[in-house]
């Protein structure tokens, strides 16, 4: 190692600041949002009441309440929003890696000068606020919106399409904004295919298509999975498009949590919410690590 | 193989179609006479006059920059720090746990991120009286731990292409390892650092969810009424304001852009 700290500490302190930061502020909490969904919610500020309780002088209880988790349980609405939250990001992963895999392979095969721009112009809507995108779609959208306007212009359709409001409207949202999460890690994987694979395959007779399914799918694998987690994972919790895009039946837990905190000001079952949502993503977080490192060593 | 061009070219066309087209129409409907957005009723500028009368949303607008400026900051620090620890120390004890939640808040949903650290900032105030109360400071600390994860992605992939001889060069003639990280590394990883602080600075400035957790009465925030506006419908003033902030966001990427190319150029030749 040749950079060596100034003082001994030094070393110390460039690992201890941003550990000590991020253990305080982001794994820490989720000790607090365990603890709260075993509370009871109540009519207070803070809307809960405290797990350890002093009876009297000196004696403390710890009363640990199972119901919020029950209730998860019982009423079919949060299995329901589980299930909604699974097929949404499930769906529109696949769609972001159907759109954007053709996109990534495109720009990679691209003339050498044109693909920092091409990505470049990917990552630029990422830049602008996310809200405004997602508002965008509502002007087009809606039923006297541009689409409307312009397929009823044509002559397509006779009364306008219903797409607001509807888990279409909802896919299309989500496919809009996270695309270039897909299109930049296919793309550094597909940058670095070794092309005379792909020569000798074709010296050796193999047609081009069975040169994609034989090289370079395979080969592009790490990139494939690391995008589609990094879509699956935020999507399952997403509040803003589901909210402005989707209509009253589309259940997810991102949206289901935001109304237990702000509308019931139920903090223990919003808690209990995030819990569960925190369980179904430990598996797809474990896979991104694993296809993450992959994509590194396959790097180097 | 040599792949079938026009399809390449069809496949990109129709890629930054679908990116743009939503962008595009908001900016001409931003300048529609008409309140209804989507009928055309001649050019006209005035709803940015309007925008530039609103006086919660420039309030809103005031905070929320500072807000982003701040966390830009700090998430700089915290997020090269992080960077130089996991790429320059190779063991250390608390690596994996470092390794995993410098990953973690990228893919987090903001809900949870949101709702814990509102459940911390509760508990920590009811135990030690601090922080009192909710506001520009709960979010600036919210806002840089996720974006400080992002900071230390793009340090990161810098720190590990870095030739690391250079540094080796100073220290063989006798430089004190702080002066090498701030005479050699450090100009070296600037470019790195820039794009680090205007990611931080624009998803805190476009953050919605956290923000809503972890905000007091009195600290209301550029998207939060963005968002409250948003849900009522469509209104020509967010056009506006949608169209200053690409056209910002255009500059400050060209410029970027612009650098970034050079450098990889000079690269390119100092490399041959």
């Amino acid at each position: 190692m040749s950079f060596k700290p100034a003082l001994p500490s030094a070393r110390h302190l460039i690992i201890a600041v941003p550990w000590f930061w991020l253990a305080l502020f982001f794994l820490l909490p989720f000790l607090f949002v365990l603890k709260i969904s075993l509370s009871e919610p109540t009519l207070a500020q803070p809307p809960y009441l405290d797990l350890i309780r002093e009876i009297e002088d000196g004696f403390v209880t710890i009363v640990v309440n199972f119901s919020n988790y029950q209730l998860l349980l019982a009423d079919s609405l949060y299995l329901s929003a589980l299930l909604g939250s699974l097929k949404v990001a499930g769906i529109s992963t696949l769609l972001c890696l159907l759109i954007g895999y053709p996109m990534a392979y495109a720009i990679a095969r691209s003339p050498s000068h044109w693909r920092l721009p091409l990505l470049m112009l990917i990552i630029l809507p990422f830049w602008t606020s996310f809200l405004i995108r997602i508002y965008a779609w509502i002007g087009i959208l809606k039923t006297n919106g541009l689409l409307n306007n312009l397929l009823m212009g044509m002559g397509l359709v006779d009364s306008p399409l219903a797409i607001m409001h509807t888990p279409i409207a909802v896919y299309i949202g989500v496919v809009y904004n996270y695309l270039p999460f897909v299109v930049l890690p296919l793309y550094a994987t597909l940058i670095r295919l070794d092309l005379t694979l792909l020569e000798a395959a074709a010296d050796l007779g193999c047609r081009p298509w069975k040169q994609f399914l034989l090289i370079t799918l395979p080969l592009s694998m790490p990139g494939v999975l690391a995008g589609a987690m990094l879509v699956f994972i935020p999507v399952m919790g997403e509040f803003v498009i589901p909210d402005l895009l989707g209509g009253p039946d589309t259940l997810m837990l991102g949206k289901l949590m935001w109304t237990e905190f702000f509308s019931n000001k139920d903090w223990p079952l919003a808690s209990s919410l995030a819990a569960l949502l925190l369980v179904a993503l430990i598996l797809p977080f474990v896979l991104l690590r694993h296809f993450e490192r992959r994509a590194e060593e396959a790097a180097t | 193989m040599k792949p079938r061009l026009p399809l390449l070219i069809s496949i990109l066309l129709f890629g930054y179609a679908f990116l743009y087209i939503p962008i595009v129409s908001l900016i001409v409907y931003s300048f529609n006479e008409s309140r209804l957005v989507t009928v055309w009723g001649g050019f006209s500028t005035k709803w940015y006059g309007e925008l530039l009368q609103n006086e919660q949303l420039l309030g809103a607008a005031w905070l929320s920059i500072r807000i982003a400026a701040l966390t830009a900051s700090l998430a700089v620090v915290l997020g090269t720090l992080a960077a130089l620890a996991l790429v320059r120390f190779r063991r250390f004890r608390g690596r994996g746990s470092l390794e995993v939640m410098v990953t973690a808040p990228l893919v987090m949903p903001e809900v949870i991120i949101g709702l814990s650290l509102l459940l911390l900032f509760v508990a920590l105030e009811t135990l030690t009286g601090w922080p009192a109360g909710r506001g520009m400071d709960t979010i600036v600390i919210a806002h840089t731990t996720f974006a400080m994860a992002y900071v230390a992605v793009v340090v990161q992939s810098r720190l590990a292409h870095m030739d690391l001889s250079l540094e080796e060069a100073a220290l063989d003639l006798g430089a004190r390892p702080l002066k090498v990280f701030f005479t050699i590394t450090l100009p070296i990883i600037a470019p790195s650092l820039v794009a680090g602080w205007l990611l931080a600075f624009t998803l805190s400035l476009d953050d919605l969810v956290v923000a809503s957790f972890v905000s007091g009465p009195g600290a209301t925030t550029l998207p939060m009424v963005v968002y409250s506006s948003v849900r009522l419908g469509v209104s020509p003033e967010i056009n506006a304001l949608a169209t200053i902030i690409v056209g910002l966001v255009s500059v400050a990427v060209l410029i970027a852009g612009g650098l970034l190319w050079r450098q990889e150029r000079r690269n390119r030749l100092s490399a041959d």
